[in-house]
């Protein structure tokens, strides 16, 4: 049992760290650019010289990596802190996946390359109104016109959706059978005639995501990914891709300000960290992130193995996230009357705390749940019988729905 | 990365467990519940046939000179099983006092009879009913006599000797004492425990022979040393019983039937499921943590101890009271086998003392790595 590298991963490792060392963009390189040209510019230096989406085939953009190159790799560039690239995030970790393993030899030479580069950005049009956690019960309906598709309806919660070129789709295709087996996937592109992109104003008064209407909209039969009414399984690729991200640091930051906030204000005119109520609760969040992190490890033997990882790393966001919620209350707490300023000046960490608290709702429920994703862990993992379902069986257009 | 298990300890794991289910089935466990023994001692014997009282004593005093992680694996099986012996005092904490803070001469004299399990070791340092400190000590020794009186000492009633904590002048307030249980002045009284498999007795010294282990005044700093090694052991314990306890759950819930269908299948019992199943994996995984610096002697050991303590103790209250919550009345039912779980987590999380204590020590280690 030990943390090093093996020898082949060190030499990797110095590879890398010696590229980044000499190729990170500089604060002047980037200071008269807006965010989307910072992620741009790094996302083409890196793909020039065969260092983006690395375990990608090197026909498709990549550098043919290892699994554990790939973390190696994100660990050396997550030491520079914040470099622009959340915006290819979607695309080259969800659709990117689905397109390699369901798209036609000319979609991933046309496509993948420019996922890679950055060149073009793309959003993933699933959720609706009506289809959350539920999602295979998603209206927005594909109806076949010769070679082409006409789509009607609206998706929701798309992140991105503003400034993407393309989307993947998942429609329904035919009404008339069970939920599942009507649905089929396609890709298209977001400026097709028809498509309206509209902000969601988020509780935190931010707006990174939208409602897009489709209305008419046309999309070759080329562009269909899977047979049609295979739509859910094709979904299942990209959602396997959405849940699994490996070694997440379980909101590292947060606690060190959590810790350093504890140190600075006090209880009764004691530092509050000398409170054992506050030590309980600091050792509790402590317990959660070293466990998350030591599972992360875990799952990087495997990789260094060259085996798959257990599903041990489903536990990941369903720990995280409620955890970084209580710990940000927690902190406005500890400020007392000043926990409910939040000014970059006057608040400690610059608000930091009060910034989590109004963005962790959204990460509670984006890419599943709480509670989806505690059922994903007690029936694939633990193996757990699934709820009977009252629409099981059913045709998709007679079963019993709501007012939305 | 090689953050894992090498194959050779993961078959010892296999074996262990196999071992134990042939040789310490449920109805072992609960032979001693129902009986007069206070533990399972031809089980004990057996187990230290297998070797595994030898685990980490080196060879020269007659042990097997292997690691830690060996010792975790076991752990962790023996936990699984809720065995009903006195491993974890004689081993974590007898056996591991001496390797600390014994002379050559007290270990030639001790650990080969530990190794064989001819001996029976334990650790003796609560008072009564609050949290032990130098400064609250009243056992004392002088002139090689011991006085005063020890509670709640683990398997004190089948121990054979055992190591003391004693106030000490000078230094840190306190001394290690080892002390042999069937010499004179002392007197064993068994306490009735929460866990019948694995009893407690109060130990009465009146002028009983002792000899320092280590230094007097140096007696904290080594039972602090002490714990945090034990630490780890014991969370390895607690996790094979959350897994064992989250297993008996999953097993009870898949078969019963409420409202024409599974209670496995209702969100309600899923959910609670989910969440032993999540508490089982973040301490494991601060397990792994633990048994790395313990093995590899890392200068973080008090924090990943800590860490892997109270996670351990958590994951296993959780799991075992879940449990029974998951079997409804018949968890309940002395005929079932979900108390033994129950009992044993409570045991293992004040033995070496409290979550509370832990969570205290945890963030006093994270303070002085923050201070570096």
């Amino acid at each position: 049992m030990d943390f090093n590298d093996t020898p082949a991963e060190a030499a990797f490792r110095e590879e890398a760290r010696a590229w980044l060392k000499d190729n990170v963009p500089t604060e002047a390189e980037l200071a008269d650019l807006n965010l989307m040209q910072q992620s741009k510019l790094w996302q083409k230096r890196k793909y020039d010289a065969g260092w983006a989406c690395i375990r990608w085939p090197k026909e498709y953009g990549g550098r043919g990596a290892t699994a554990i190159e790939q973390v190696i790799w994100n660990q050396e560039e997550a030491k520079y802190g914040g470099l622009p690239g959340g915006v290819f995030s979607i695309g080259q970790g969800m659709a990117a996946p689905t397109l390699m393993t369901w798209g036609k030899e000319e979609h991933k030479q046309r496509y993948l390359p420019k996922l890679a580069s950055g060149e073009e950005i793309w959003c993933q049009l699933f959720s609706e109104p009506a289809g959350g956690s539920d999602l295979a019960a998603l209206r927005t309906k594909a109806e076949k016109d010769g070679d082409e598709w006409v789509i009607n309806g609206q998706k929701i919660w798309t992140s991105g959706a503003h400034y993407s070129d393309y989307g993947i789709l998942v429609v329904r295709t035919d009404p008339n059978v069970p939920k599942h087996k009507g649905l089929s996937y396609f890709f298209l592109d977001m400026k097709s005639p028809g498509v309206e992109t509209k902000p969601i104003k988020q509780l935190s008064g931010d707006a990174n995501f939208n409602e897009v209407y489709f209305t008419d909209v046309r999309i070759p039969d080329s562009q269909r990914l899977g047979e049609v009414g295979q739509g859910w399984q094709v979904s299942i690729t990209t959602l396997m891709n959405e849940r699994a991200s490996i070694g997440g640091g379980g909101a590292s930051s947060d606690f060190r300000a959590l810790l350093d906030l504890a140190q600075t204000v006090t209880i009764n005119d004691k530092p509050a960290i000398e409170d054992s109520a506050v030590r309980a609760k600091l050792a509790d969040w402590h317990c959660k992130r070293s466990g998350l992190k030591y599972t992360g490890y875990r799952s990087l033997s495997a990789l260094s193995r060259g085996e798959t990882p257990g599903p041990e790393n489903s536990i990941g966001k369903l720990v995280a996230a409620p955890m970084a919620q209580d710990m940000a209350s927690f902190a406005m707490d500890l400020m007392e009357m000043s926990g409910a300023v939040w000014d970059d000046e006057d608040s400690p960490a610059a608000g930091l705390f009060q910034a989590t608290f109004m963005a962790i709702p959204g990460f509670r429920i984006a890419g599943g749940t709480d509670e989806i994703m505690a059922n994903i862990i007690a029936e694939r993992v633990l193996g757990l019988p699934q709820e009977p379902r009252l629409d099981k069986g059913i045709p998709f257009n007679e079963v019993p729905t709501g007012a939305g | 990365m090689n953050f894992e298990f090498s194959d050779e300890q993961n078959l010892l794991r296999e074996q262990a467990h196999g071992f134990l289910a042939e040789h310490c089935p449920m109805s072992k466990v609960r032979a001693v519940l129902d009986g007069e023994q206070s533990a399972d001692l031809e089980l004990w014997q057996k187990i230290a046939e297998m070797g595994w009282t030898a685990t980490t004593i080196p060879e020269e005093f007659g042990g097997l000179g292997l690691s830690y992680l060996e010792l975790a694996v076991i752990a962790e099986e023996l936990g699984r099983a809720v065995a009903p012996t006195p491993f974890s005092s004689s081993v974590y904490l007898a056996t591991e006092a001496l390797l600390l803070a014994g002379s050559t001469e007290q270990k030639e004299r001790w650990l080969p009879k530990l190794a064989s399990g001819e001996a029976i070791g334990t650790f003796a340092i609560s008072e009564g009913p609050s949290r032990a400190t130098p400064a609250n000590l009243q056992t004392a020794a002088q002139g090689g006599a011991l006085n005063g009186s020890k509670a709640a000492v683990p398997d004190g009633d089948i121990a054979d000797v055992a190591i003391v904590v004693a106030k000490a002048d000078g230094g840190d307030g306190a001394s290690l004492q080892l002390v042999e249980l069937d010499g004179e002045g002392v007197s064993i009284r068994p306490q009735r425990t929460l866990d019948f498999s694995r009893s407690h007795a109060r130990l009465t010294f009146a002028d009983a022979p002792c000899e320092p282990l280590g230094h007097p005044g140096e007696g904290w700093a080594h039972t602090e040393r002490l714990f945090d090694r034990a630490a780890v052991l014991f969370a390895w314990e607690q996790v094979g019983g959350a897994e064992a306890a989250l297993e008996m759950a999953k097993e009870y819930a898949m078969g019963r039937y409420a409202f024409g269908r599974p209670i496995a299948s209702y969100q309600a019992i899923k959910h609670k499921l989910a969440e032993a199943y999540v508490k089982n994996t973040l301490a494991r995984s601060n397990g792994y943590y633990g048994a790395w610096a313990l093995n590899t002697g890392a200068a973080e050991l008090p924090l990943a101890a800590a860490t892997a303590r109270v996670s351990a103790i958590q994951a296993y209250y959780y799991a075992s009271k879940e449990n029974i919550q998951t079997h409804g009345g018949m968890g309940y039912t002395w005929e079932f086998d979900c108390q033994f779980h129950y009992r044993r987590a409570k045991l293992l999380s004040v033995n070496i003392g409290s979550e509370g204590l832990w969570q205290d020590k945890l963030v006093t280690a994270l303070e002085q790595a923050n201070a570096a």
